[in-house]
């Protein structure tokens, strides 16, 4: 007897734009705001957009096509997805399930600061010296990275309240939750970031800031670390490598284009990317003429671009206060859409491996994830961890195990064949030899390029100028803790039949009991 | 401005956003196969 007829049908979107807005929204995140524009900025302004477009082309593309194909053909969460392609390759997927855990923890507490951000613009409260009250005031910065001696309130209640609505959305589901939540929010964030570019554009100074951002420096294109820029910012600004989008596509019905939705996924994430570029340098140019100085010396990226150069920004420009609500609440948007994502590859990998229904799966997976985001992060010393965590389960975590996915699937597996004919049989845009060619070398060339890199220049210096101890427990510790615990929970998972991941496959899937069912 | 600045930032606007309008405009063109089964509507764009 088929287990297949026991099992509950698997949530499926409702629609293709549904789909689409969650994937959108999962690939437009804070690295589109903070992270884009001053990439392009230091690697060649104008000129870093050939090396952008062709690791679009040639890896972002290729990628989002590869999970959504494996992720619609097995229709599976990364762990139970990959285990149908090889057993041993589980353990990949609940890795990925592991840094997803990780990110969730600290990509919350980042949306916390920017809802406390977007209610200090009313008033600016950072008054004339905004790196002093991110760090003293408001974060109640520790002086020894590492050593957490206070709770900090201000933190943990926006962070609580992150929380709840994510998981809100969570547990109304995929059609209810994550869906609508998706379409009304995307144009939300796209209106409001055209009235930011729109009053960017009229301050003094925007001309100059633009100018900075698109004045190319051909000469750039022949370093190599601006093209390993290039696929670094593609990678990491499109949600692949850790899963998502094989949890996102698992819910696709079977017949839906994949590799026209891949493209119109990928080039609103870039074409969202352009829009804040623009918003970002005008702003900063503004800011450069303000102060005197030229915009060198006012850019900046992550955390120090949104908390300390933009409060500063609004501080200084007239109607201040609007800007900066409208930033502020921009952020916030763009990083929840994103947080759902990654939270629903966890609460899908246990729902898949345990059968448990989304509600229980939901209060599980989200209790614990907040509470170890409140333990972490709501302390004097959360933005430390956060800056190290995030650096080396980039690297070390997600880079790594998109390398990983793609070695086994191209050269292990040679599955991308097979692959290829999946996402043709259903898709407007045929596979041709140059996607299994991206996904077979160039890509893996590249990631394992950035790996060899990255690494040299941890040897080189230590990060931060942190503490070699601190950095072995919060950088190396978190990124190969990540790992440990991918291999523990395939050895859990593999102490009881996973019936429900064989019971999720398509009949297409390499599945002899599936076929015969 | 510089003129090599704004030929970029058009160029960068017209292939990110050109190519989103043509990936909208080839999607829109190709509706999903129905497939069988309770959830067996063609969704479009």
């Amino acid at each position: 007897m088929s287990t297949k007829a026991t099992q509950p049908q698997r949530e499926q979107w409702s629609s293709r734009l549904g789909f689409l807005m969650a994937a959108i929204g999962s690939a437009i995140g804070l690295g589109n705001i903070w992270r884009f524009p001053a990439v392009t900025y230091e690697h060649g302004g104008g000129a870093f957009l050939i090396p952008y477009l062709a690791a679009l082309l040639t890896a972002g593309i290729p990628l989002l096509i590869l999970e959504y194909t494996i992720g619609r053909k097995y229709r599976s969460s990364p762990p139970g997805a990959l285990r149908q392609l090889a057993r041993p390759a589980e353990t990949i997927g609940w890795w990925q399930v592991a840094i997803c855990f990780v990110v969730a923890t600290y990509y919350a507490a980042i949306l916390a600061w920017a809802v406390r951000y977007t209610g200090f613009s009313f008033d600016q409260a950072w008054g004339d010296d905004p790196e002093g009250f991110l760090n003293n005031e408001f974060l109640k910065l520790n002086e020894t990275p590492g050593e957490i001696s206070t709770f900090v309130p201000g933190v943990a209640w926006p962070l609580l309240l992150i929380w709840v609505l994510t998981l809100a959305v969570l547990l109304l589901g995929i059609r209810r939750g994550i869906e609508r939540a998706n379409i009304v929010t995307i144009p939300l964030l796209v209106g409001f970031f055209l009235i930011l570019v729109v009053r960017a554009l009229t301050l003094d100074g925007a001309a100059e800031g633009l100018d900075a951002l698109f004045t190319p420096d051909w000469g750039a294109l022949t370093e190599g670390s601006v093209w390993v820029a290039a696929y670094g910012q593609i990678f990491f600004s499109l949600s692949v490598g850790f899963g998502i989008m094989i949890t996102y596509a698992s819910y696709l019905h079977r017949k839906s284009d994949l590799t026209g939705s891949a493209m119109v996924a990928a080039f609103a994430n870039s074409s969202f990317e352009i829009l804040a570029g623009v918003a970002v340098f005008a702003t900063l140019g503004f800011m450069a003429q303000a102060a005197g100085v030229g915009v060198a010396d006012v850019s900046s990226s992550g955390v120090g671009l949104a908390f300390v150069a933009f409060p500063q920004i609004i501080s200084e420009m007239p109607m201040g206060a609007f800007f900066g609500v409208l930033f502020f609440l921009s952020l916030v948007i763009a990083g929840f859409t994103s947080l759902i994502s990654i939270v629903q590859v966890i609460i899908a990998a246990v729902q898949d491996r345990t059968g448990l229904g989304r509600t229980a799966a939901v209060l599980s997976v989200g209790g614990a994830v907040t509470v170890v985001s409140l333990l972490l992060f709501a302390n004097d010393s959360g933005l430390y961890l956060l800056d190290v965590a995030d650096h080396f389960i980039n690297q070390y975590g997600i880079a790594l195990a998109g390398l990983v996915v793609l070695v086994t699937v191209s050269w292990a597996l040679r599955q991308l064949p097979a692959l290829q004919r999946n996402a043709d049989a259903t898709s407007s845009i045929g596979l041709g030899v140059w996607w299994r060619i991206c996904l077979g070398v160039v890509t893996p060339v590249v990631l394992a390029w950035m790996m060899v890199d990255s690494l040299i220049n941890e040897l080189d210096e230590t990060y931060g100028g942190y503490s070699t101890s601190f950095l072995l427990w919060a950088g190396w510790g978190v990124a190969g803790g990540a790992l440990l615990v991918g291999v523990l929970l395939t050895l859990l998972s593999r102490r009881r039949p996973a019936t429900r991941w064989d019971a999720a496959a398509t009949p297409d899937a390499p599945n002899p009991t599936e076929r015969n069912g | 401005m510089s003129a090599s600045a704004i030929v970029m930032m058009i160029v960068a606007m017209l292939v990110v956003w050109g190519g989103l309008a043509l990936a909208i405009l080839n999607l829109r063109g190709h509706p999903d196969q129905p497939e069988p089964g309770p959830d067996d509507v063609p969704h479009q764009l």
